[in-house]
């Protein structure tokens, strides 16, 4: 049997895969049904009644099976009783669809009718009321006037705080579960659900803190009417009042499309700020979903607290200067002390600053002391290699394939793969999870190894080992059966991460991944779609400064250079000890991390930033940069897809793109006249990285068609998550696409006895730092420094659930709260909240014993 | 003639375990673990036996589409009887208990369950007490749970009981309340027989239905088929009331006339004029004196309109205000919706108040109008079948008694309160 099926709509003919809706098959003809309940990312529940049509499948004689057909040769169809549901009912071959008669148009009006008995009509103060599917299908199937004549409509509650973060507005809500449905089905966080029945079903919050998920947001986005509303958006604007500018979240390595809606304000002087930040579909990265975070922490770009001018210490003040002034002096110091330089930057910086970065120390100063000032995961180069092949998509993950986790808390530290690994296993996927401790995705695992505190490497080592072509049928050894799993799968992804590893361990892990993937079974799981390593990077452009040759053994494209500079941790010791002169900071805070303690013995230091960071308090030049949000550029996924973000709202003061500043004193210091737009900086990058051949501004603003249509004219159908207009950006090819690679030599790591509890930092998606803490919706959410454990090994240390402890790692002492949790293995305290720490350490633990009221976080 | 379900009126304390298997009890399970399970199926389709919970679909061939083969799968019975006017599954679960314990045994073997739930209606707990004493008897004499009466047979027996809801004695609904959810149905397919309750094949049957299998089993399909009708054989319990002077549950063969069954309760109460009546409880279209000869079987009262349902029959004389009794069957509905789909959460909502506007002497001709209209944008548009039950009570009093409608909102009725806007009905 063939898995298509032809039906015909209202006269139209369509081939449509088995198994698809009717509702859907109408759609691709661009027949819209109308919709309230059902969505295309969710499962069909039939109970809005908006989409009712006539369906009739062809009558056959019962004995024979043979199609029973008129005398005029045409087929007989059965319509059934009555009209059915278009989101419920499956297309089979021969079914006919009416979808414009009297009775679909009756029962269109019908429902809308139903719907506005109770409906409060509050259009004109309402969030939806522009891009409302209850409003534009009103307009289109409604009756324009309304029988109901009775002026008590429905009383509820229309300020609802569902949490902090999500308002409901029982009057509005027309009960089509979408909300409940998507906590639920697609994201596993079910904590919200209808209450009570009839006319009174409401939604209520069943978790404490309210609506205690990271996906909240995204309810907002396909409730169909004004009822669910942001805390940071609700009554700020019209919808039609915004203009909307492509964008990418800069929060974590997924790289999510975003649209950035924006309107001018008066309290902001007539500028333009940010209003919301909205999901922009892209399939391949984020389908039409965001996580809370990427939506609400934008707010840091119109804080009162962003540097607005250029500042010059001058006996001992840093004070306002002009550009020129600053620049002159940048340049000068930094050409004066060329063979003490070194630059520092962060991973949240466009691939165009950057490129420009490394080419004013590489270039103008002839200088490789260049390197991230927060590196935690190594293995770029081995991402060049074996990565995740150009072409892949997730979502296309299912059975017979597999995805194996690494050493990473993927619900915190990239929620949207933890989705997409998620709906893979739900897709049948084999999922292997290696860890020191369960996260979340251990629910969604088909297999669980988790190892002791300093076996990580030994123990992917022999996952590696067991992983023969040839495997025995596998045995009840639980790692080689993984191992089994894994290699016998038609498509592998690799995920790893940095959770209890240091720097150097990473580089390992990568390495024996690579292995793992390079070992031969059919065609290997290297250099095709759907195959290959993905690094869960710190931040949302750490690809990117490898990419471009942030790093001291690597030019731009992963060219080896002769004479390696300092890495990272040889610059903060030259620092101290004053072999190096002058420094360059831009887009980090390694004071404020811990990194570096003060100024050392630097002759001169400057700061390229968006705020008054602890490392720019002490700096000889303070530059104000733009965010995101002012200005254009690029940032490069995990998946190393290169994705264009695009300006959205004017510069906060005479602050300058990063890549401007760059460019501008790169040509103080010789390297030619600067390139005046990012475009042409990109240019010059696609010239220079083999890898980014053929990339420019255009080609990265690419669309086609995608699947679910959204936003526009169907946001009744997909909700308002922006339609993809600005493009879907590109993946470079690793190496193993047209080339073979050879395995990696891992020299075998010392098994180091670990005596004690073993602290390890774990991740938690709002944890405090420079961006975040700057958005005050999400202050009640931030994850304080909790310390969890045990309930042996709390007992030991005199500590109980909901006690308060004094925790110092390293030398640094942190307040924390005590959670007991027999899920944390024996053996290991897990710290989080606080700023990373590499590696395993070891920490001393103290009870408080004076009672400490508990932050509320006002 | 004896009786065949509600045998305890026969025999005294048939509820005990001993009385019980001392007049034959769980002889219809001996007959069934003696032959497979293919076979028991075959012969509950033989017998003809429609369901009684009100849709009267052929419990074999129900029985029969359960997938075959390994797997959890279970039986329910389906004791929420919240229509109004519906009272014969209590006295079966409180009176002759065992016969429905054998009757859910004899579906869980043959459709290979383990498990049987049996789901009360929350207000019944006398009757609940007996029923658990009586499932705690046969476990103690291995009539549940592990080996019964010897066999490779395993079946354990649990009892829940509802909160309140007349919407959870529709199927889906049961099974989502049965596991913790909110007691709202499910758009069908799904059918239960392939994913029900936790996702796994399920067998949801009536009470009364279930009480009729065992003696299917000891007589045979035949004898059961020699009573009754062609196509609806068999026999019923007819739960009598309204107007008449004996109200209660009739146990007759099916096809007795509905002017038999009032005869049979005693006739009309204080000698009143019959009007109309509900065949079947407020779910059903009314009919009146020109049906009361139609035989009372699945498709007797086609012709006139309306259905058996689940035969609660309640009796109507000449002094009903018909208005009132559909705003009564109306109010019962827009309480009982449990709101998932829109015609029917909205839509109960304004004919209750459209029908209390005119029945309280408020209402225009346009009301009348508007209440017609929404009926018909209710029916056979909603998610489940309540939605079709809450319109039949205006609908076929409008056709029956349309003047009584025409005299209220032509004034000549009494305004029964202040104001035209506060005559709609109490909420709750
Ligand atoms: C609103 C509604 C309420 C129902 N209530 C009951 C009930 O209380 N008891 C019952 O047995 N069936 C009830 N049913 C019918 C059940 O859905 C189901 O058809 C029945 O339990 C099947 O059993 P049977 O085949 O033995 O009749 C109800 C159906 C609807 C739509
Ligand atoms: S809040 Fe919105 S999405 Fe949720 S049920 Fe109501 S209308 Fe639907
Ligand atoms: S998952 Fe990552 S990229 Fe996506 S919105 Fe969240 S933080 Fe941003
Ligand atoms: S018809 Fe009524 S009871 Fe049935 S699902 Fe719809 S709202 Fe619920
Ligand atoms: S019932 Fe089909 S869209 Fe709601």
């Amino acid at each position: 049997m063939s898995d298509l099926v032809t039906v015909t709509i209202d006269g139209v003919e369509v081939t449509v895969p088995q198994g698809t809706l009717v509702v859907d098959a109408a759609k691709m003809i661009d027949n819209d049904i109308p919709v309230f309940c059902y969505h295309p990312k969710l499962k069909p529940v039939g109970m809005c009644r908006m989409c009712l049509v006539e369906i009739g499948v062809p009558m056959r004689d019962r004995a024979t099976g043979e199609v029973l057909r008129n005398e005029d040769g045409s087929v007989r169809l059965n319509f059934g009783r009555g009209l059915q549901t278009a989101c419920t009912v499956v297309v089979s071959d021969g079914m006919v669809v009416r979808t414009a008669t009297q009775p679909v148009k009756d029962a269109r009006e019908a429902v809308i009718e139903f719907l506005l008995t109770s409906h409060p009509l509050d259009c004109p103060i309402c969030d939806k009321g522009g891009e409302c599917p209850l409003q534009n299908l009103t307009m289109r199937y409604g009756r324009g006037e309304s029988r109901f004549d009775f002026s008590n409509k429905i009383l509820l509650d229309k300020h609802v705080p569902l949490g902090e973060l999500i308002y409901l507005d029982r009057q509005r809500c027309i009960q089509c579960a979408r909300c409940i449905r998507f906590q639920d089905e697609v994201v596993d966080d079910p904590v919200i659900d209808f209450h009570n029945r009839g006319r009174r079903l409401e939604i209520v919050t069943l978790s404490e803190p309210g609506f205690d998920s990271y996906w909240s947001g995204n309810t907002t986005d396909i409730c169909p009417v004004g009822a669910l509303t942001t805390a940071d958006f609700r009554f700020g604007a019209r919808p039609w009042e915004l203009t909307s500018v492509a964008s990418v979240c800069t929060h974590c390595p997924v790289g999510c499309n975003t649209t950035l809606d924006t309107r001018r304000e008066a309290i902001a002087g007539g500028r333009s700020v940010i209003k919301r930040v909205m999901p922009r579909q892209n399939e391949w990265v984020n389908e039409i979903w965001i996580c809370d975070k990427g939506r609400f922490v934008h707010h840091y770009a119109d804080a009162p607290t962003r540097l607005k001018q250029p500042l010059v210490r001058k006996n001992g003040q840093l004070v306002e200067a002009s550009w020129d002034e600053a620049l002159d002096l940048v340049a000068g110091k930094l050409q004066q002390h060329k063979t003490a330089v070194a630059g520092l930057a962060g991973d949240r910086l466009s691939n165009e600053d950057l490129y420009l970065f490394q080419k004013l120390f590489r270039e103008g100063l002839g200088s490789n002391n260049i390197d991230l000032a927060n590196r935690r995961l190594a293995g770029g180069d081995v991402v060049a290699q074996v990565g995740l092949a150009s072409g892949s998509n997730l979502k296309e993950l299912g059975a017979g394939d597999a995805v194996l986790v690494v050493a990473t808390d993927l619900h915190e530290e990239a929620p949207v793969w933890w989705l997409r690994v998620k709906q893979a296993a739900e897709r049948g996927a084999v999922v292997v999870v290696a860890n020191l401790r369960p996260t979340r995705l251990d629910k969604f695992a088909t297999h669980r190894l988790h190892y002791a505190p300093g076996e990580a490497l030994s123990t992917i080592r022999q996952l590696v080992n067991l992983a023969k072509v040839e495997m025995e049928t596998a045995d009840s050894d639980p790692l080689a059966a993984a191992a089994d799993a894994l290699i016998k799968a038609k498509n592998m992804v690799v995920f790893y991460g940095s959770e209890g590893l240091t720097y150097e361990e990473t580089d390992a892990l990568a390495r024996l991944l690579a292995n793992l993937l390079l070992v031969k079974n059919g065609e290997g799981h290297v250099g095709r779609p759907n195959n290959g390593l993905i690094p869960v990077w710190p931040h949302s452009n750490t690809q990117g400064a490898w990419d471009m040759g942030v790093h001291p053994a690597f030019a731009p494209g992963y060219k080896p250079v002769s004479e390696p500079g300092l890495r990272a941790t040889d610059i903060y010791a030259g620092v101290a000890d004053g072999s190096l002169k002058a420094l360059f900071v831009i887009g980090a805070d390694p004071v404020g991390d811990g990194l570096m303690a003060d100024r050392g013995q630097l002759d001169f230091l400057v700061v390229q930033e968006l705020f008054m960071t602890k490392t720019a308090e002490l700096a000889d030049v303070v530059l104000p940069a733009q965010s995101w949000a002012e200005r254009e550029g690029t940032f490069t996924t995990g998946e190393r897809r290169v994705q264009r973000y695009y300006m959205a709202i004017p510069p906060i003061g005479d602050s300058r793109p990063d890549w401007q500043i760059l460019a501008q004193i790169n040509e103080r210091v010789g390297l030619g006249k600067p390139a005046f737009a990012a475009s042409l900086v990109f240019n010059e990058i696609a010239k220079v990285v083999p890898q980014y051949k053929g990339m420019d501004y255009r080609s990265l603003a690419r669309v086609e068609k995608q699947w679910p249509d959204v936003g526009g004219e169907d946001l009744y159908y997909g909700g308002t998550a922006h339609e993809n207009r600005s493009g879907l950006g590109q993946q470079w090819a690793c190496v193993a696409e047209s080339a073979t690679v050879e395995r990696f030599d891992v020299a075998e790591q010392p098994v180091i006895a670990r005596d004690g509890l073993q602290l390890v930092r774990v991740a938690a998606l709002y944890t405090s730092g420079t961006l975040i803490e700057q958005s005050p919706v999400l202050h009640h959410r931030m994850a304080r420094p909790t310390i969890q454990l045990a309930h042996a090994d709390a007992t030991a240390l005199g500590l109980a659930d909901d006690d308060r402890a004094e925790v110092t790692v390293n030398s640094v002492t942190y307040e924390t709260a005590v959670r007991v949790n027999e899920q944390v293995p024996a053996g290991l305290v897990l710290l989080s909240g606080v700023p990373y720490i590499a590696g395993l350490t070891t920490a001393q633990i103290r009870k408080l014993e004076t009672a400490v009221a508990q932050p509320t976080g006002d | 003639m004896a009786h065949i379900l509600l045998r305890h009126r026969d025999i005294e304390n048939i509820h005990e375990l001993d009385v019980y298997l001392a007049h034959g009890g769980y002889e219809g399970l001996k007959k069934a673990l003696s032959i497979q399970p293919d076979e028991v199926i075959e012969v509950v389709k033989k017998s003809g036996l429609r369901g009684r919970g009100g849709a009267g679909f052929p419990t074999g061939i129900k029985w029969g589409f359960i997938p075959k083969g390994p797997g959890e799968k279970y039986v329910i019975i389906n004791t929420d009887e919240s229509e109004t006017g519906t009272f014969k599954d209590r006295e079966l679960v409180e009176k002759n208990p065992h016969q429905v314990i054998e009757g859910a045994l004899i579906a869980a073997y043959a459709i290979g369950a383990r498990t049987i739930y049996n789901y009360f209606r929350g207000e019944y707990m006398d009757a609940a007490y007996r029923f658990e004493e009586a499932l705690k008897a046969c476990y103690e004499r291995g009539l549940l749970g592990q080996n019964i009466l010897g066999s490779d047979f395993s079946c354990d027996f649990y009892c829940h009981y509802g909160a309140g809801a007349y919407i959870c004695g529709e199927e889906t609904a049961l099974i989502n309340s049965l596991m913790g959810n909110l007691g709202q149905p499910w758009s069908k397919p799904p059918f239960p027989a392939i994913e029900g309750l936790y996702g796994k094949p399920t067998v949801v049957n009536n009470t009364e239905t279930l009480a009729n299998v065992p003696p299917i089993l000891v007589n045979g399909p035949e004898w059961y088929t020699s009573m009754g009708t062609e196509k609806s054989p068999g026999v019923k319990i007819v739960c009598m009331s309204g107007h008449v002077e004996r109200p209660g549950n009739y146990e007759v063969e099916m096809g007795v006339t509905y002017r038999q069954l009032i005869e049979m309760a005693g006739g009309m109460r204080n000698g009143r004029k019959f009007k109309a009546l509900l065949p079947s409880g407020g779910s059903g279209p009314v009919i009146t004196e020109e049906a009361l000869d139609a035989p009372m079987t699945y498709e007797g009262l086609t012709p006139y309109g309306s259905v058996m349902g689940s035969s609660s029959v309640i009796v109507m004389d000449e002094t009903t205000d018909m208005v009132w009794a559909a705003l009564k069957m109306v109010h019962f509905f827009r309480h009982e919706s449990c709101g998932k789909c829109t015609p029917c959460r909205e839509g109960t909502f304004w004919m209750e108040k459209v029908l209390s506007r005119i029945y309280h002497g408020y209402g225009t001709e346009r009301d009348l109008q508007i209440l017609e209209s929404v009926a018909n944008q209710i029916g056979g548009r909603c998610l489940c079948a309540l939605g079709d039950f809450a319109v039949n009570p205006v609908l076929s009093t409008i056709r029956h008694f349309f003047d009584e409608y025409k005299a209220k909102v032509s004034g000549a009725g009494q305004k029964q309160q202040a104001t035209r806007e506060t005559a709609v009905a109490t909420a709750d």
